[in-house]
């Protein structure tokens, strides 16, 4: 009866973030066609998209998985230079932009992906926070390794050298990622539209994910590691399966933040971004993907909303996060909600350390 | 209970700031001395208000290019003061936004500005930012005037955006050429920054000029965003290949601990350095007698006997009590480059952006243009052309070399 009675309520939350989005893509477009919508806004709806969709995935690791990523835009980072230089290679043969960008996508999401499972394979064997640590280091390394890497495409095929440029392209070539230039001349295909669609894609792999046996595999490993081996899951596989999924949907919205800017440096992924992105996630609260939607969202159009401020924008966008994070975790408010709810907050394993990690990042 | 208190203060005391930051912004609003500011905050839409033309530009003015941006910001209203003063028919109402050195903020940050109404646009001031606005001024229809973004992905491809810097690769060439007619040094060393679009730009074209001029670079060595603090084995490199002069094609921050450690080890070569070291003399906690001759190549030079330049500088130390750097002057520059080609086209504050974009265009290309950073400058594609003025510091200041 509990059981039932949970996986209900579950459902409903599901239908909720859905409905959710669709309004929000509802009202956008409403506006829009009004001529109601700022530029700033305009500019602002593909990145809020990305970067909901990386706190959607990023939730999966850290919520359901239960284990720390401190460099999920390496892997963000992945699948912008990778689908980038995809949908440039289809330039040439494809003229729609909408396929184009969804052959980025695609991509994107299958190089991060492969990157995932090398960097899951010998760390999620292990227990502990090895995680945090490796994924810290990989995405430096990503950094390091996009600084340095060139791309070219001319008649002839690709060209991809390290360190200097050597690609020697003809005239007619172009330099897809050139070092420390990162990508340059990116198409700028990314929409609204196909930011949405990427949002609810994720969230329909999501929810089906945590709801179907491997999730319910993937939770017993975090709720008690021990215990769930000891009745023969097998821990490794299911973690992998997990974090290589988050890796692919990173790898995607990636894809669709690059096409949306016509320039993009490898240092943009660094770790403030990945931290960002675990702000989005402790904001929202782990395991609830509506909260990470709404928390990379007002976290995304915080700072533009704050310009007013002009030179102490930054700190009030500090004490902003601050009051949030105190504001969620105050027992008065809590009582009250769950007075409200009664029972049943199903996923959220409270961590007073990821609190302090949100300060940092600010 | 306890804790709902403590909310409420802290709540106070952010609305309390809140109230501080309104403040602030309404002064220096009246600081700019224009009667149409109060008709700009009311009306936040795209169309002119008529009065005064609105100057919209982006910039770093937090973070660690900060310099640059405020320098560049600080330049440009000293100009658009002195128009306002002048009370004639043109009128300005300049504004900048902080893009924190990042592309995407930096759309964000023309995006809002373009909400304002931004009918002339002063670009980025940083080359990555201005890669990405630069588009949307084309897209845009709005003209776009730089101070101080110099690669090339700036201006390339694009009929409406212009520079008032020198671009990259010329500055590397440049400083090749100044280093070979002077005879400055006879081994050289280069230490630059391998994920940096500027460094690599001028790094890339100094050493194909350096091989062209004879010069002998003995030590060419690297660091990246995030080692930027131990620059030891770079310098020992250097110092034990023989180098007697080490060019530093990087921003002031990396130069200024490359310095301090050169002298705490007991390496006192000759350091070349580009326009991205201006601005070192002004860092905080920043020794400035370690900066004791340095060369490098810029533009402007604040000792200049020129009577303009001299009241811009004295301006310059009255407002912001620091000496302008080359940002500011290129700031400067813009304003009075874009208020001569208004006047020649004699351009009115209620066109619209795309009608002054097709007018400045059209004067951009055909003008020559006298300014504290260079005399008759002309355009050719969005690039200008200009002399460089070799510096070195000495007491503190620059001085020119020639």
């Amino acid at each position: 009866m509990k059981r039932s009675m949970t996986s209900r309520r579950t459902n409903l939350m599901n239908y909720a973030t859905y409905l959710l989005v669709i309004a929000f893509f509802a009202v956008i477009t409403v506006m829009n066609s009004s001529g109601n919508l700022s530029s700033i806004m305009k500019g602002m709806l593909v990145p809020i998209c990305a970067y909901s969709v990386m706190a959607v995935s990023l939730n999966l690791t850290v919520g359901i998985l239960g284990e720390l990523s401190l460099g999920h835009a390496g892997f963000m980072s992945v699948g912008a230079f990778t689908g980038v230089t995809a949908a440039v290679a289809l330039g040439n043969h494809v003229s729609s932009a909408p396929v184009r960008l969804l052959v980025g996508m695609v991509v994107g999401a299958i190089f991060a992906a492969i990157v995932g499972v090398l960097i899951g394979i010998p760390v999620l064997r292990l227990k502990g926070d090895y995680l945090a640590i490796v994924t810290l280091a990989f995405g430096e390394i990503i950094k390091g390794i996009f600084n340095n890497l060139y791309v070219g495409l001319d008649s002839r095929g690709f060209h991809i050298s390290l360190l200097s440029d050597t690609t020697n392209l003809d005239p007619d070539g172009t330099l897809i990622i050139g070092g420390p230039m990162g990508l340059k001349s990116i198409p700028t295909i990314a929409t609204f539209t196909s930011g949405i669609i990427l949002l609810l894609i994720t969230l329909v792999v999501v929810f089906h994910l945590v709801n179907s046996r491997t999730g319910r595999a993937v939770m017993a490993i975090r709720d008690n590691r021990i215990a769930a081996e000891s009745i023969g899951i097998n821990v490794t596989k299911y973690k992998l399966m997990a974090f290589t999924v988050s890796a692919a949907l990173a790898g995607a919205a990636g894809s669709l933040f690059a096409m949306n800017y016509t320039t993009m440096v490898a240092n943009k992924f660094d770790f403030n971004t990945s931290i960002l992105i675990l702000v989005f996630v402790v904001l929202g609260g782990q395991g609830n993907m509506m909260g990470s939607i709404i928390a990379a969202s007002a976290l995304t159009i915080l700072p533009e909303a704050l310009r007013s401020f002009s030179t102490y924008r930054m700190l009030v966008y500090a004490i902003v996060l601050i009051l949030v994070m105190l504001a969620t975790n105050n027992p008065t408010l809590k009582s009250f909600f769950s007075r409200k709810k009664k029972t049943d907050v199903p996923l959220d394993p409270d961590e007073p350390g990821d609190g302090d990690e949100g300060k940092e990042a600010v | 209970m306890k804790k709902l208190l403590s909310l409420t203060l802290a709540l106070l005391m952010v609305l309390s700031l809140a109230a501080c930051g309104g403040g602030t912004a309404e002064t220096t609003e009246e600081a700019e001395g224009t009667e149409t500011t109060e008709a700009a905050e009311a009306t936040e839409t795209t169309t002119a208000t008529g009065d005064a033309f609105k100057i919209g530009g982006t910039g770093p003015l937090t973070g660690p290019a900060a310099i640059y941006g405020n320098a560049a910001k600080n330049g440009a209203q000293i100009a658009v003061d002195e128009i306002n003063a002048l009370g004639g028919d043109i009128q300005f109402d300049l504004r900048y936004e902080d893009d924190t050195h990042d592309a995407e903020k930096a759309v964000n940050a023309y995006n809002t500005l373009k909400d304002w109404g931004m009918q002339i646009s002063l670009s980025s001031v940083t080359s990555k930012p201005a890669e990405a606005t630069s588009v949307l001024n084309m897209q845009d229809r709005i003209f776009g005037l730089t101070p101080s973004a110099s690669s090339v992905a700036t201006i390339d491809g694009k009929d409406n955006v212009y520079q008032m810097c020198f671009m990259d690769p010329n500055q590397g060439t440049a400083s090749a050429q100044y280093i070979a007619e002077q005879s400055l040094g006879t081994k050289i060393a280069v230490i630059w920054k391998n994920d940096d679009v500027y460094s690599k730009g001028i790094h890339d074209t100094f050493l194909t000029e350096a091989a062209d001029r004879g010069l002998e670079i003995v030590s060419d060595t690297t660091f990246a965003d995030g080692n930027d603090t131990d620059f030891s084995a770079q310098l020992a490199d250097a110092q034990t290949k023989g180098a007697d002069l080490v060019f530093l094609p990087m921003y002031y921050q990396p130069a200024s601990l490359i310095l301090a450690q050169a002298t705490g080890m007991g390496y006192a070569p000759k350091w070349f350095g580009v326009d991205g070291m201006d601005g070192i003399l002004t860092m905080e906690g920043f020794d400035p007698s370690l900066a004791e001759g340095v060369m490098l190549l810029t533009p402007f030079n604040a000792d200049s006997d020129n009577e303009a330049t001299q009241s811009f500088v004295a301006k310059y130390k009255e407002q912001f009590g620091e000496i302008p750097n080359q940002f500011a002057a290129d700031g400067y520059d813009c304003i009075y480059a874009i208020y001569q080609a208004l006047t020649n086209a004699s351009a009115t504050p209620d066109m619209d952006a795309a009608t002054l974009n097709d007018l400045l265009i059209e004067q951009f290309s055909s003008m020559t243009f006298d300014g504290l950073t260079g005399e008759s400058m002309t355009w050719t594609d969005g690039a200008v052309s200009k002399d460089p003025k070799g510096m070195v510091i000495q007491d503190g200041a620059y001085v020119g070399m020639d």
